[in-house]
């Protein structure tokens, strides 16, 4: 039987600024009829390119270099057009800005439908409206005058679904479908994309970089790195017995339930900076923060002139917890939750509504967030934020970067000494010398996030909080930076805030997790109960949603 | 029901830029250096007569009741006497207006009926010949001021080509003016069907229209290609393709309306300009608009014709920007949703 799609030793070059890059190296897999094939690797493998390719989507400063791709047994680069939509169709990530902006949803559908012939003018809505109730759209009827942003990420993509479907195409291409979803919503889609395309028999090229997201879903996968695919196997054999070394170092640096820190490298950890920092003795109470009552209300939008104002939208909810020195505390939640504006209430970023944090035996709510720079707190408690490029000033060099705190924080004046500090941090992180005189966009993501580590402990603060350092990284870089944080915090004695949707990576860094729910702390427990043994039914749903991959759990197919 | 209340939402908001134009002109007229009632006494005048013109004109009031009488006589439709002609400022300004009007509405439609197929062309095929021209143009258009092209025009097709008509007003004398139904010569003559008058009228506009939209032509050509360009390569567009959707529906539906916003944020401020850019145009062409109206008053220090036509013009940025605001909410789902 003639595979569906077949791509056979596929190159792909990229006209640049400095000549040719070659962005695909002899790329071969192939697809078959209602397979479900993921195609994994890290960012630059070239997995998008190879699908753009596919559909013919290719941006304009790419070309074909050699080999060729077959849909059904025919050449298919270059004749893609009447095949679009009809036969092979694709879903993109960040589904919000994938769907046209200033058009209902039902009229992209019913757009979708009328080129393929499928409607005309006069059954067009009710065969749209059919096709959101398919994918399982509450009140399709009223939904199909929708503009996009006013429906949820996790509702875009349903309807990014069902006009990759409305056509019944053969073959659908899912580009990191879910990435930016909640995990609750992830599991949702998906799963409500495998019945949709199973019960029509289709084909799926699921690409991600999520290797349990590939285990649950996919029955191939296919490994790519550097623009080349260094393994292809069945699902229960690459995850049992995966061959290339790339392969393996991906599997291991995924973190899983029950994943140890140090296994994410396999057991290779980052040699330690030379410089140890002797940790300093701090006397103060061992209980460093206390949060109590904590409530941050934002106002509605009003309705009329005179009209009565709506009641504000409460996202902290009334929240108490501690944090003991040296203790490191995950707070874990969906978008929404409260997680964040919590976090930037403690790190004094914003103002609260009511409450009181009291760190280290001063109540620091009772100074507005404005005046909080010029306290000497400001030092005791830092910061590291989600987006390492988008916050870092694209004009500073990362000896700047680090040295800010310093000079601003700290008082720091003399150059001699600036420049001989910032190079201790820099090491301290592992972050080479010579990196320093660079400027973010000629720095990775991981070198990126470890400058933002440096700014942060520059000032050599009690409390450390983090807000998603490393979601925005591949697997292999979040290892790494994971074990870097452990170090750092057993080293200079630090307590964290860690602010996290992933269970699994809050598992490893925290001691207690809190889950938090619209606002309101549903359960309190060690990292590892709570993800074990969870007690409240948000957790147990959050908790059951993770994609895993471990060979005794995969299915049997 | 809701896009309703939002439109009158924006109109209202129009309120209070009217009210800052109307109390900066009174205070503008105001400040500028010269007795108004010397000047109506005449040079001969003696203090007595002075005094008594002062308080005709009610001058000898503080400044807050004067500008009390001054609304007053706007909401009764007063726009004070010009100096040099004696007669309303209103009557001269109206009759003036839609000439001025007709010449600009039919420079900013020639230059969009070329810009913006012209960028959108240019930004579905950058790099190619259409790319090039589009630049070329608009360097041209930003760089020729239109007082030049306007002299550089009249001396091509009129004194050494001899194709175009003496540039000297709205129609030539051979013929009569239509009756005035709109004030546009144009439409007026269309509608009494004196097609001999239309086409006199179309020809005495060609130049100064042509040097109208050479002018506006270079931002809006700009920025439709920069609009399709980040249209074209935006997310719902690929959307659209992977889809199935042709070319043509990309294009136009899809790429062409998200870029028809910032396209048309861009036509009101052109507008703007072209009335500005009236003033020495209609001078070049003799052209009995409101432009050339304001230069000779500016010239005889007519302050109520001046004070008059600043009014005018402002008046009319607002109820331009106004309407491309109501357009942009009728297009643009979001507007208004934000924060």
């Amino acid at each position: 039987m003639t595979p569906l799609l077949k791509v056979e030793n596929l190159s792909i070059a990229f006209r640049t600024r400095n000549g040719e890059v070659t962005a695909l190296h002899d790329v071969s897999f192939e697809v078959g009829a209602g397979e479900v094939v993921g195609v994994v690797g890290e960012s630059g493998s070239g997995k998008s390119v190879s699908a753009y390719t596919t559909i013919g989507l290719l941006d304009q400063a790419g070309r074909v270099a050699g080999g060729s791709v077959s849909y059904d047994g025919k050449p298919l680069l270059g004749q893609q057009r009447p095949l679009r939509g009809r036969e092979i169709s694709m879903i993109f990530q960040n589904p919000r800005a994938a769907l046209n902006p200033i058009m209902t949803v039902g009229q992209q559908l019913s757009d979708v439908l009328k080129r393929h012939a499928l409607a005309g003018r006069t059954d067009a809505k009710s065969k749209a409206i059919d096709l959101l109730r398919q994918v399982q759209i509450n009140d399709p009827e009223e939904r199909y005058n929708a503009y996009p942003f006013e429906l949820s990420g996790g509702m875009c993509q349903r309807v990014m679904i069902a006009l990759a479907l409305a056509c019944s195409p053969r073959l659908l291409i899912a580009d990191e479908p879910t990435t930016g979803l909640d995990v609750t919503t992830q599991k949702t889609t998906m799963d409500l994309m495998r019945e949709l395309t199973r019960a029509r028999g289709m084909s799926v090229v699921l690409i991600t970089h999520d290797l349990g997201m590939a285990a649950e879903y996919c029955d191939r996968i296919v490994v790519m790195e550097k623009g080349r695919v260094v393994e292809s196997a069945p699902v229960r054999q690459l995850f049992t017995a995966p061959r290339h070394p790339y392969t393996q170092k991906l599997i291991a640096a995924s973190p899983g339930p029950d994943s140890r820190l140090e296994d994410l490298t396999r057991g290779q950890l980052e040699a330690p900076a030379k410089i140890t920092p002797t940790p300093q003795n701090r006397p103060g109470p061992d209980r460093l923060l206390e949060v109590v009552n904590l409530v941050k209300e934002f106002p509605r939008r009003g309705t009329g002139f005179f009209g009565r104002k709506p009641a504000p939208f409460r996202a902290v909810d009334g929240i108490s917890f501690e944090l003991r020195r040296g203790e490191s505390l995950g707070l874990v939640g969906e978008s929404g939750c409260g997680k964040s504006t919590t976090s930037s209430i403690i790190a004094r970023l914003q103002d609260a509504t009511s409450g009181s944090v009291i760190f280290d035996g001063h109540d620091i709510l009772h100074h507005p967030a404005q005046r909080f720079a010029k306290m000497p707190q400001r030092g005791q408690v830092q910061m590291v934020f989600q987006d390492s490029h988008d916050s870092l000033d694209p004009r500073w060099s990362a000896a700047d970067v680090i040295a800010q705190p310093l000079r601003r924080i700290m008082g720091m004046k003399d150059a001699g000494e600036l420049s001989r500090r910032t190079a201790m941090l820099a090491e301290m992180v592992g972050l080479p010398g010579e990196l320093l005189s660079r400027y973010p966009h000629q720095l990775s993501g991981g070198q990126k996030a470890r400058v933002n580590i440096a700014r942060a402990i520059a000032t050599d603060p009690l409390l450390l909080i983090l807000d998603e350092p490393t979601s925005a990284l591949d697997v292999s870089v979040q290892a790494v930076v994971l074990q870097l944080l452990d170090r750092l915090r057993r080293e200079l004695g630090m307590s964290y805030i860690f602010v996290s949707h992933d269970l699994n990576v809050v598992r490893l860094l925290c001691e207690r997790t809190i889950v938090m729910n619209r606002g309101k702390i549903v359960e309190e427990g060690s990292a590892e109960q709570v993800l074990h043994a969870p007690r409240d039914p948000y957790t147990q749903k959050l908790v059951a949603a993770i994609p895993h991959f471990e060979p005794e759990k995969l299915r049997v197919s | 029901m809701e896009k309703l209340s939002r439109i009158f939402g924006r109109i209202v908001q129009a309120v209070p830029p009217v009210f800052g134009v109307i109390l900066i002109t009174f205070l503008l007229t105001r400040a500028l250096p010269g007795d108004p009632a010397v000047f109506f006494a005449g040079l001969m005048a003696d203090e007595d007569t002075i005094a008594q013109i002062r308080a005709e004109l009610g001058l000898d009031h503080s400044l807050p009741v004067q500008f009390l009488y001054y609304l007053r006589d706007l909401l009764h439709g007063d726009l004070g006497n010009s100096l040099s002609t004696g007669r309303p400022v209103l009557t001269e300004l109206m009759s003036r207006l839609p000439a001025s009007l007709e010449l600009t509405l039919a420079g900013l439609l020639l230059s969009m009926a070329i810009a913006i197929p012209l960028g959108v062309l240019a930004a579905t095929r950058p790099g190619s010949w259409v790319d090039h021209l589009c630049r070329v143009l608009v360097t041209a258009g930003v760089s020729l001021p239109t007082f030049f092209t306007g002299l550089f025009l009249i001396y091509i097709f009129y004194y050494l080509l001899g194709w175009a008509p003496s540039p000297l007003g709205r129609l030539d004398f051979l013929y009569l003016s239509p009756p005035q139904v709109t004030g546009f010569y144009s439409i007026d003559a269309a509608l009494a069907g004196d097609w001999e008058v239309f086409w006199a009228s179309l020809r005495q506009m060609i130049l100064p229209a042509i040097t109208l939209s050479l002018f506006a032509l270079a931002p809006i050509a700009r920025m439709t290609r920069a609009a399709m360009l980040a249209a074209l390569s935006g997310e719902y567009v690929r959307t659209a393709r992977a889809n199935g959707l042709g070319g043509a529906r990309v294009i136009w539906v899809y790429a062409f309306r998200n870029a028809a916003l910032p396209v048309l944020t861009t036509l009101g401020m052109v507008f703007s300009f072209l009335l500005g850019a009236n003033v020495l145009v209609e001078k070049v062409f003799s052209w009995p608009g409101i432009g050339s109206y304001a230069i000779g008053a500016l010239v005889a220090s007519d302050y109520a014709a001046v004070q008059g036509f600043v009014l005018c013009m402002a008046l009319l940025f607002v109820v331009v920007n106004l309407f491309i605001d109501v357009v942009l909410t009728l297009i643009d789902p979001r507007i208004g949703l934000e924060s």
